[in-house]
């Protein structure tokens, strides 16, 4: 008979092994989903985590690793921070786009003017669209006392219908010949963010990437803020005495993670994505939950977890046109490393003992 | 008001009964969840599940009957991976909800490759005799699909298991304490699992009854948000049955409206009008927010019985 016992701490070596053990049960688990689809799947798995990293054409992949992971590792350092203290915005994909619109707003409002000032301006207001997206369920939840959970969720289909409509409407390209969707940001100098070093993927959003994770490794470390976003997630009741003020870290935490997914999907539509379309987005918002949980809500867990999940993004779409693999087998499979994270979780705070039924 | 008298007042009440069957069902059954103590924020991923799965089984088998048991089937089969993990890995259940989700979003996507363009077959609909001849309530209550009033059944059915029953009492017990109930013999992880099957088999016909009847075909992601909806439809009736009742036709009715409106070429673009129905229900959250009392006491709580 198999009993569980509560560990006193959760145990230190299984906080950092779960995810490993987790990829290892996904990539068995989606070897065999894949096998069912009819594919060899040592093939599949080989195409999705090796060839992108080693194969023949890695020299065209491996920038693609920092494009695809900027914007996960960028939206998900801002979810971990309230996810620890048990604040919960899922609503970033919803910050991600109306941040882009903002950003591309600006930009394309100076068409065709040509200024070093635009692109820092661009990113200011993607920063503030995604942040002011995301002030809407902080600022309900303070007032009202809503769930931050549903409003945010709600303000994605929202935020999502008020892209269609800028993409048909406001912001469509007058040059356009009527087609749906924007001007090019990447042929308007000033307001494209284009690779800092040719070849290599770098734009200024996985420069963000890289500060916002060493930015959160400081706040949660050395500053009062990030010890009491920690205190609140791990005894809410010793938090309140301490003096924390669940207000304003609803209004920090919920701020930050939209002023961030705000970011991504600005320097996502100004640079890669290119303009503003109905589907510009594919649901990085959602992907960085993973991406959050996986990392172990660590920010450089989150950097690893981020560029595996990039991995899986670029394997994926090898495997789509190499092997024919559904473009969904990939989601299910993303979903599936985080039910498995979860499950095995459970070595984490609890140690499994056997029991005999007597010692009861 | 021109606008509105191009729309027949009828046919928009009947259609308000169709549009909130799929929230109305899958509202009941988190309901039920809820009131044992569970939070399963993998609706959305549930329903979605039980479309393709409804939809599949119809196609392939004819019979809309077949496809409304696949559904449930279907939806309970993903609730049962939810309980897996939240009652017996005792994993968080925001996040083992929203794993729900996105890995059912995934899981229709590649089950309802080869079912896009098709057609179901059709789900009869009842003409209740004589009922249905009434001139006026005839169309919009007397001349629906089975499931339309299987939704009302269900409603009373839950209210008054929960109110009158010791089954109900018992599930009500686990959800407000889940210490004192285990203390009182009750088996809690037990009747959690059977309450989220129920929860995950309500969710799936909610999902087939959008593609094989409100639409009816298989698009990817058609249920939209409609789970989500039922969530937050839940807190909107303070977790009664009766007032879930209330609320779906409220987003039944706005829904009907809107698409209404969009239809009738109102000054508006498509998209705005698109928008309200998850605006209405921000709108709502906000007007409900204050009687927060009646939570069930152990909602979404990590239960770990110490021997």
């Amino acid at each position: 008979m198999l009993r569980l016992e509560k560990r006193p701490q959760p145990s230190r070596l299984w906080t950092w092994l779960t995810p490993v053990l987790a990829v290892l049960i996904t990539m068995l688990a989606g070897g065999a989903l894949f096998a069912t689809l009819g594919k060899d799947p040592l093939e599949a798995i080989a195409t999705i985590f090796w060839r992108p990293l080693f194969g023949e054409f890695a020299f065209y992949y491996r920038p693609q690793l920092l494009l695809k992971g900027a914007p996960l590792v960028l939206i998900a350092i801002g979810l971990s921070l309230g996810f620890r203290a048990g604040i919960w915005n899922i609503g970033a994909e919803g910050q991600y786009i109306v941040g882009a619109l903002a950003g591309a707003g600006v930009g394309l409002a100076f068409y065709p003017a040509e200024s070093w000032m635009i692109f820092p301006l661009m990113v200011l207001a993607g920063a503030v669209g995604g942040w002011a997206w995301a002030m809407i369920p902080a600022v309900l939840k303070l007032r009202f006392g809503t769930n931050e959970i549903l409003v945010s969720l709600m303000l994605v289909y929202v935020a999502e219908q008020l892209l269609a409509a800028m993409a048909l409407g406001l912001m469509k390209n007058p040059d356009g010949h009527g087609f749906p969707g924007s001007r090019n940001l990447r042929q308007y100098e000033s307001a494209h963010n284009g690779e800092l070093i040719s070849g290599t993927g770098m734009h200024w959003g996985v420069v963000a990437a890289f500060i916002a994770v060493i930015f959160a490794h400081i706040l949660l470390n050395r500053h009062i803020l990030g010890y009491h976003i920690r205190l609140t997630g791990q005894a809410p009741r010793a938090a309140r005495f301490a003096g924390v003020r669940p207000a304003r870290l609803v209004l920090f935490c919920l701020g930050t993670s939209g002023a961030l997914a705000g970011l991504a999907g600005l320097f996502e539509v100004a640079g890669p994505a290119g303009q503003v379309s109905i589907d510009f987005n594919v649901g990085y918002g959602f992907t960085a939950i993973i991406v959050a949980f996986l990392g172990r809500l660590h920010p450089v867990g989150i950097l690893l977890a981020g560029l595996l999940m990039a991995l899986t993004y670029i394997g994926g779409e090898i495997a789509q046109s190499n092997l024919g693999l559904p473009a969904a087998a990939i989601q299910i499979f993303q979903g599936m490393l985080l039910f498995f994270l979860l499950a095995v979780d459970l070595l984490t705070n609890y140690r499994i003992r056997i029991s005999s039924r007597e010692v009861a | 008001m021109m606008l509105f008298g191009s729309i027949d007042p009828a046919l928009l009440l009947a259609s308000l009964m169709v549009a909130s069957t799929p929230i109305l069902l899958a509202a009941l059954g988190e309901l039920v969840v809820e009131r044992a103590g569970v939070l399963n924020l993998g609706v959305e991923g549930m329903m979605i599940t039980g479309a393709i799965c409804g939809f599949a089984m119809a196609v392939n088998s004819g019979s809309p009957a077949l496809g409304f048991v696949a559904a449930a089937a279907g939806g309970a089969g993903l609730a049962l991976l939810f309980a897996l993990l939240t009652q017996f890995a005792l994993a968080n259940q925001v996040a083992s909800g929203l794993a729900l989700t996105l890995f059912g979003l995934g899981l229709s996507a590649l089950l309802g490759q080869g079912y896009v363009g098709l057609k179901p077959p059709a789900t009869i609909r009842l003409n209740i005799p004589l009922l249905s001849d009434i001139p006026f309530l005839g169309r919009v209550l007397f001349s629906h699909d089975l499931m339309v009033y299987l939704g009302l059944v269900l409603v009373a059915l839950v209210w008054a298991v929960l109110k009158y029953s010791r089954a109900g009492l018992i599930l009500r017990a686990v959800g407000e304490n889940h210490e004192a109930a285990h203390a009182l013999g009750y088996k809690v992880v037990r009747i959690r699992v059977l309450a989220i099957l129920f929860g995950g088999a309500c969710a799936g016909l909610g999902g087939a009854y959008i593609s094989l009847i409100r639409v009816p075909q298989w698009t990817e992601g058609m249920t939209a948000g409609a789970g989500w909806i039922a969530l937050a439809l839940v807190v909107f009736a303070s977790w009664k049955a009766g007032r879930v009742l209330l609320g779906a036709w409220l987003f039944g009715g706005v829904t009907v409206l809107q698409l209404n409106l969009q239809a009738a070429g109102l000054a508006i673009p498509v998209e705005y009008l698109s928008m309200s129905p998850y605006l209405i229900t921000i709108l709502v959250l906000v007007i409900m927010a204050r009687d927060k009392s009646r939570a069930p006491g152990s909602l979404g709580r990590v239960f770990y019985a110490t021997q």
